[in-house]
């Protein structure tokens, strides 16, 4: 079966639901493709909030929200880019009211505002520590309200080009079906998350945040930049690697040491307080987060989350009790290399969110950007997609379709486990492509990584089922997330000296 | 640990030797270590993104954020139709947000919102459409056009918020399959992983509908039904 649009948006987080509302309103006809459903992305497990320099609370302004991201950066953010989405936050955050967000507010109704790691001054707008999820919702009731086309558990194989090269559409696995399903469109825009999963258990995310569209971005010839810079949240709960959010810090909680003292500034950006961390582990000190002294009514009313996930996973209650926590892999500032007007090295495809760079992160996200990005960028990529669709729908040109990937995938034996391999690899790289790296490490980590790729010919699904195939998609997005491997320790061998995320000795 | 697991017409029983650990970690064990062929849907591991949802002992519960005991029984949401082993279908219940209409009709700028308004409608917008409620909801059986207990919350939301400025078309377009269908039975209540009660948000609803001159369809026998301030009028 073949389907057309103008606009093909793959993932329906919240980038991909912003580029589709805006893409419709400039008149395009978009259809969005998820492998889930639009409210189970890795947006909805955002809390602590989004950065928009209001003033609200406390003298703020866009130039300090400016600087703060370029000093997080560590010199590897692109100035005008990081301009432009500090300039627009405010924007952003006013549209995001105007559609129903119900961000916490002050005493004197303004939009609250909390002060996250390496920020200036109080400038995360949240929704108590469910900020992410507010959000996601309410773009995604904005987009019934336009109603928009969203296709649930189509998960995508490749990103299919004309005879020309330019980007045309997309082959997609129908997880339903088990069927191959072509998309065609004039423009396709990506914006389907990060790739901490490669991190396996060492990692915050949801299950799905496994790289598959920057690795068939990368098969599809476009360019990759930054993949070394993974950030690693500093607390999360040491045994389930569940989040627990730095609006914890936030508020004003401590990090502690078996010995009971703090030996960090907890407000320091990420990278910072993940490596003063790491050092202790290595001391052999285990490590608690303390929020007892905030009190059981600012717990309840702000963190309640934080509460509840802490009692659940480590059986402890954080008004009473000390948190374990440990650093795992968080975000991705790395991804598919995007121009200013998110537009990717390919001619017809466009990126936003956590798949795509566009340097404002840099070697080190801070706290409350990342939300920024993907309601910014979202709207960018989702005008310019739909532009250049617009101008040039009536081009002639004839999808090349061939076999790849799939059928490859499909030939592979079952003889050797691959969710053992994946959780190995998930250890390996939080030991040797983690928080301190050394160039051996690094190097013995990409052989492995090869030699696991060319096993994968033995390694495939032992459940030959069409419908629903669980199985199957696992597999694939194991292989996809051995490409990003790949792509992860070549690029942190290349960079020889530390820099943000990226800390080698 | 012995649990059982509704997959398709068999109920088919795992051992795990683990404690202390959420039915989530239980079904990742079997999957990976047991049978590679057991299909259920997950993705935040923390509550957030709906995707768990399934029955325990015929009682809906997000995976996650349930500790598995020994001799649980596991069974796919009810309502909608499986696609496979706890995997449904959940197109349908996701439409019930489209056709209940629940957004904001108008968008509004330069609203002021207070405290109290923000929490009007904060519990509201915890809801994270995992569909426990709608699953736990006995008047599917009846009509399968129920708008249904996550979809109506949604709406009171949207109603209950001050940037709405066109309430009554939100209003109006619950009276049919919506506000008057719900049994008040509270079933959605009960289930809901976010502690969000539907019944009451419809029964706020069904307060706003009287409000605006519509009442219970099923009080028509009556002649003329009640009036506006409760009392019969024959």
């Amino acid at each position: 079966m073949n389907y057309k649009s103008d606009v093909l948006i793959i993932g329906a987080g919240g980038a991909g639901l912003t580029a589709a509302l805006h893409a419709k309103e400039s008149g395009a006809s978009v259809r969005v493709l998820t492998k889930e459903y639009p409210t189970r992305s890795q947006t909805c497990m955002a809390q602590g909030g989004m950065n928009a320099a209001l003033a609200n609370v406390s003298e703020d302004s866009v130039e300090a929200h400016i600087a703060n991201t370029l000093k997080s950066a560590h010199g590897e953010a692109d100035e005008e880019a990081v301009r432009f989405m500090c300039s627009e936050a405010i924007n952003a955050v006013e549209w995001l009211d105007s559609i129903g967000v119900c961000f916490s507010r002050t005493a004197d109704s303004k939009i609250a505002q909390r002060t996250l790691g390496g920020a200036s001054a109080p400038r995360a707008c949240y929704a108590q520590d469910y900020t992410g999820l507010k959000i996601l919702h309410t773009i995604y009731d904005r987009c019934l309200s336009q109603d928009i086309e969203i296709l649930n558990e189509k998960y995508l194989l490749d990103i299919l080009k004309d005879e020309s090269g330019v980007v045309k559409g997309a082959k997609v696995l129908d997880i339903r079906s088990g069927d191959i399903e072509i998309y065609e469109a004039s423009a396709v825009i990506l914006a389907s998350g990060g790739y901490s999963r490669i991190y396996d258990k060492n990692s915050t995310n949801s299950t799905a945040s496994t790289g598959d569209g920057i690795a068939a971005a990368s098969r599809a010839g476009a360019k990759l930049i930054d993949m070394e810079f993974v950030q690693f949240h500093p607390t999360a709960l040491k045994n389930s690697s569940i989040l627990i959010s730095e609006s914890a810090r936030g508020e004003g909680g401590y990090l502690l040491n078996s010995k009971g003292k703090r030996f960090t500034n907890e407000l320091a950006p990420r990278d910072v307080v993940s490596r003063a961390i790491n050092d202790e582990i290595n001391k052999g000190e285990e490590i608690f987060l303390d929020i007892r002294h905030l009190g059981e009514e600012l717990i309840n009313e702000g963190l309640p989350q934080e509460r509840k996930l802490a009692k659940l996973y480590e059986n402890v209650d954080p008004v009473h009790e000390l948190i374990p926590v440990r650093p795992v892999a968080h975000y991705t500032m790395g991804g598919i290399e995007v121009d200013n007007k998110s537009k990717t090295s390919l001619d017809g495809l466009y990126a936003c969110g956590e798949c795509a760079n566009h340097r404002v992160h840099g070697a080190n996200r801070l706290g409350g950007n990342s939300l920024l990005e993907i309601v910014v960028f979202g709207k960018e990529a989702g005008l310019n997609a739909a532009k250049y669709a617009l101008e040039t729908k009536n081009a002639q040109s004839e999808l090349v379709l061939e076999d790849g990937f799939f059928e490859e995938i499909k030939e592979c034996k079952n003889e050797i486990d691959f969710y053992a391999k994946r959780e190995h690899v998930g250890n390996m790289f939080y030991k040797d492509v983690g928080i301190v790296r050394t160039q051996e490490q690094l190097k013995s980590a990409l052989l492995e990584v090869k030699e696991l790729q060319a096993s994968l010919n033995l390694m495939g699904v032992s459940d030959k089922s069409k419908v629903y195939n669980t199985n199957l998609v696992e597999f694939i997005e194991f292989k996809n997330m051995l490409e990003v491997c790949e792509q992860v320790v070549s690029s942190a061998i290349k960079r020889e000296v530390s820099c943000g995320a990226h800390y080698i000795v | 640990m012995k649990i059982s697991i509704k997959r398709e017409d068999n109920i088919i029983k795992y051992e795990l030797d683990l404690k202390d650990i959420t039915l989530l970690e239980a079904l990742n064990y079997i999957k990976s270590n047991l049978d590679n062929t057991l299909a259920f849907s997950s993705g935040c591991r923390s509550s957030v993104c709906g995707s768990c949802s399934m029955r325990v002992n015929e009682r809906e519960e997000l995976a996650c954020n349930y500790k598995v005991q020994d001799g649980d029984s596991i069974e796919p949401l009810k309502n909608m139709s499986v696609i496979r082993d706890l995997v449904v279908d959940m197109d349908s219940a996701y439409k019930t947000n489209f056709k209940a209409k629940a957004w904001l009709n108008k968008l509004t700028q330069g609203v002021s919102l207070n405290h109290d308004d923000e929490k009007r409608n904060e519990v509201q917008s915890d809801c994270i459409l995992c569909s426990a409620c709608y699953s736990a909801c006995p008047v599917y059986a009846v009509n399968g056009e129920f708008l249904g207990p996550f979809a109506l919350t949604r709406v009171w939301k949207y109603v209950s918020d001050k940037r709405e400025s066109d309430e009554k078309s939100k209003i109006d377009n619950v009276q049919s399959n919506g506000v008057w269908d719900c049994t008040l039975c509270n079933e959605c209540t009960l289930v809901c992983p976010q502690d969000i009660s539907s019944k009451a948000d419809i029964e706020k609803l069904r307060a706003k509908s009287a409000g605006y001159g519509y009442m219970d369809p099923s009080f028509g026998s009556f002649g003329g039904g009640f009036g506006f301030d409760g009392s019969p009028s024959f």
